[in-house]
């Protein structure tokens, strides 16, 4: 039987309001928002397809706590120092690919445009989500979120959450 | 009242004395680009290829670039590194397409010319013709040599487990190359020790190729632009600290020992980027755990003209590629690496101070910015110069990163061999 099929609808329901909030958030600036969809012993990764394929652990973001993205949020607001920019997310359809004693892992396809002040809208990365998620007070959230983007060449950089 | 300057004033000459003030033109011009190009990446110099722990094992290869020739490392099957152009010596199609992999030969898809891993020819189809009702129908004139039709082989070097290449078989020995002072902190880093890939990262920075080599011959920004780097002392303006540069001026090391950080004193008065109150809520991010190869210096940063930067800074190791592509772009590309003996603590510590690098990096995505930003100032008036004053006019070594002498330094040898 189909692992989708053997979610019940509801749970697919809230699969799907995690994804387009997650997304409204990562969209609107709301940094202090995109911490709370994650539990506190969480992971979050930016990685090249081309590690995760050939087995290299490194990863272009690799957070390993809420506290870390917490670090991540400051340095956002406070330290880091780049030209703005606005960033849209395209997300595709999640494939659920389990969903076994309260946890999912679901996947789904992104793209994020980035568009600069005074400047033409432009593919920005493009990829995956592998994500693992849990129910937490009658929320889902994420365990852990992996990006893995197939875009080759990063435009410059990347500073706010994918 | 002086003259409005004229903004794409023409022939582009370099107006001052010594290297200090730098003509937005050479960043700007195409031609200049092609002629460092020819001169810099091409001709006498030693360009970077990667690490042998990319190509481990016979057969093992890696594409890459010098310059924006494309260029094939194998390792072969009597375990010798060979740097080859990937052009066929056929009618010339870049041949080899994935980035890495394994094979026994390297064979061309568009009429099948084979070589070995060093790059000799080893066959030609219908080299002898194609028999047909008893005829011999074209084939290869009797004349035709494999030995003449090898791919272009390039000079080789490798050290520690590094591996640089030269077009130019002229070149001078790589060691020489470096020179004495350069070499050592180079040994301090590859001291022998078999290296692990950890992985890499890859960006596109939309500015001049020789403003990454200036970023990182430049001590005067970390302190002020890098809150990070301010905040927690591990780049500081009072930090402990020497530059020294090769006797060209063209290689430079910058050395600092971390501070303690943290209070206030007369190097954070009034910069903005220090943040007294900062503390980052989770402590792996600065885990630093002092190295016995480090010999005291918490940082040290090698820039090797033209093509490559080696990074320590603190359990971070990185060699980061200069790969240009057109006078106002170049693709930077990391490698982060470990060492054999590593435990599994410190390869996870190197990974995660590795949030501090790179194109996300907490310090470094900025580099990437202030280039692009530089660029767009250079672009909107050529005739007009930077300002690379800090510390005086001269290239020098120094005992203090109050400078830019490795900056003049680097144009000191540019001037030389561009003759502009
Ligand atoms: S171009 Fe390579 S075999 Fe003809
Ligand atoms: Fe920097």
């Amino acid at each position: 039987m189909d692992m989708a099929t053997a979610t019940n609808g509801q749970t697919v329901i809230d699969l799907l309001r995690l994804y387009g909030d997650y997304a409204a958030a990562v969209d609107s600036a709301q940094w202090d928002k995109w911490v709370e969809f994650f539990v506190d012993d969480c992971e979050y990764k930016i990685q090249p397809r081309e590690n995760f394929e050939r087995g290299f652990p490194l990863s272009t973001l690799a957070l390993l706590s809420k506290n870390m993205l917490k670090d991540r949020v400051y340095g956002i607001h406070e330290t880091l120092y780049h030209d703005p920019y606005y960033q849209r997310h395209v997300v595709g359809m999640p494939v659920i690919r389990e969903d076994k004693d309260g946890v999912i892992i679901a996947e789904a396809n992104y793209a994020v445009f980035r568009t600069k002040l005074s400047g033409e809208s432009t593919v920005f990365n493009v990829g995956r989500y592998l994500d693992k998620i849990r129910r937490e007070d009658g929320k889902l959230k994420f365990v852990s979120r992996l990006c893995i983007y197939d875009t080759e060449m990063i435009p410059n950089s990347i500073i706010y959450p994918i | 009242m002086g003259q409005t300057p004229e903004v794409f004033k023409q022939p582009h000459v370099w107006e001052t004395e010594g290297s200090s003030r730098i003509p937005f033109w050479a960043y700007t011009d195409e031609a200049i680009y092609k002629k460092e190009l020819d001169r810099l990446f091409y001709k006498g110099h030693w360009s970077y290829i990667g690490l042998e722990a990319e190509v481990p094992n016979p057969g093992d290869f890696k594409r890459t670039v010098i310059g924006e020739r494309s260029v094939v490392m194998t390792r072969d099957m009597d375990g010798a590194i060979n740097v080859v152009e990937n052009v066929c010596a056929h009618r010339g199609m870049q041949f080899c397409r994935e980035r890495h992999g394994n094979k026994k030969e390297l064979v061309c898809p568009y009429h099948q010319w084979n070589y070995s891993l060093k790059g000799d020819l080893q066959g030609v189809p219908f080299r002898r013709g194609v028999k047909q009702d008893g005829k011999v129908n074209g084939g290869m004139p009797k004349e035709f040599k494999t030995e003449d039709h090898g791919l272009n082989k390039l000079k080789v070097a490798t050290r520690g487990g590094v591996v640089f290449a030269s077009f130019d078989h002229e070149v001078e020995p790589f060691e020489d190359y470096l020179g004495p002072t350069i070499l050592g902190y180079f040994d301090r880093l590859f001291n022998g020790r078999k290296l692990t890939i950890l992985g890499y990262n890859r960006q596109r920075i939309p500015g001049n190729w020789k403003l990454m080599q200036e970023n990182i011959k430049d001590p005067y920004h970390p302190g002020l632009l890098h809150t990070w780097f301010v905040t927690y002392g591990l780049w500081r303006a009072d930090n402990k600290s020497e530059l020294k540069m090769d006797e060209h001026f063209r290689h430079a090391a910058m050395i600092s020992t971390r501070g303690t950080g943290g209070k206030k004193e007369e190097v954070t008065q009034g910069v903005t980027s220090f943040k007294e109150n900062m503390e980052v809520l989770d402590k792996r991010l600065i885990d630093i755990v002092p190295e016995a190869w480090w010999n005291g210096p918490t940082a040290l940063m090698m820039t090797i003209f033209p093509s490559v930067i080696f990074q320590q800074q603190v359990n971070s190791v990185s060699t980061r590629h200069i790969q240009p592509n057109g006078h106002g772009s170049f693709d930077f590309v990391w490698t982060h690496f470990g060492f054999e003996d590593d435990t599994p603590e410190m390869t996870q510590r190197r990974l995660i101070q590795a949030n501090l690098f790179g194109p996300a990096g907490f310090v470094s995505a900025d580099d990437g910015e202030v280039i692009e930003l530089s660029q767009f100032g250079f672009e909107q008036k050529p005739s007009h110069r930077a300002v690379a004053e800090l510390g005086g006019y001269e290239c020098e070594n120094t005992d203090h990163m109050v400078t830019e002498t490795l900056i003049r330094g680097m144009y000191n040898y540019w001037r030389k061999v561009m003759e502009v």
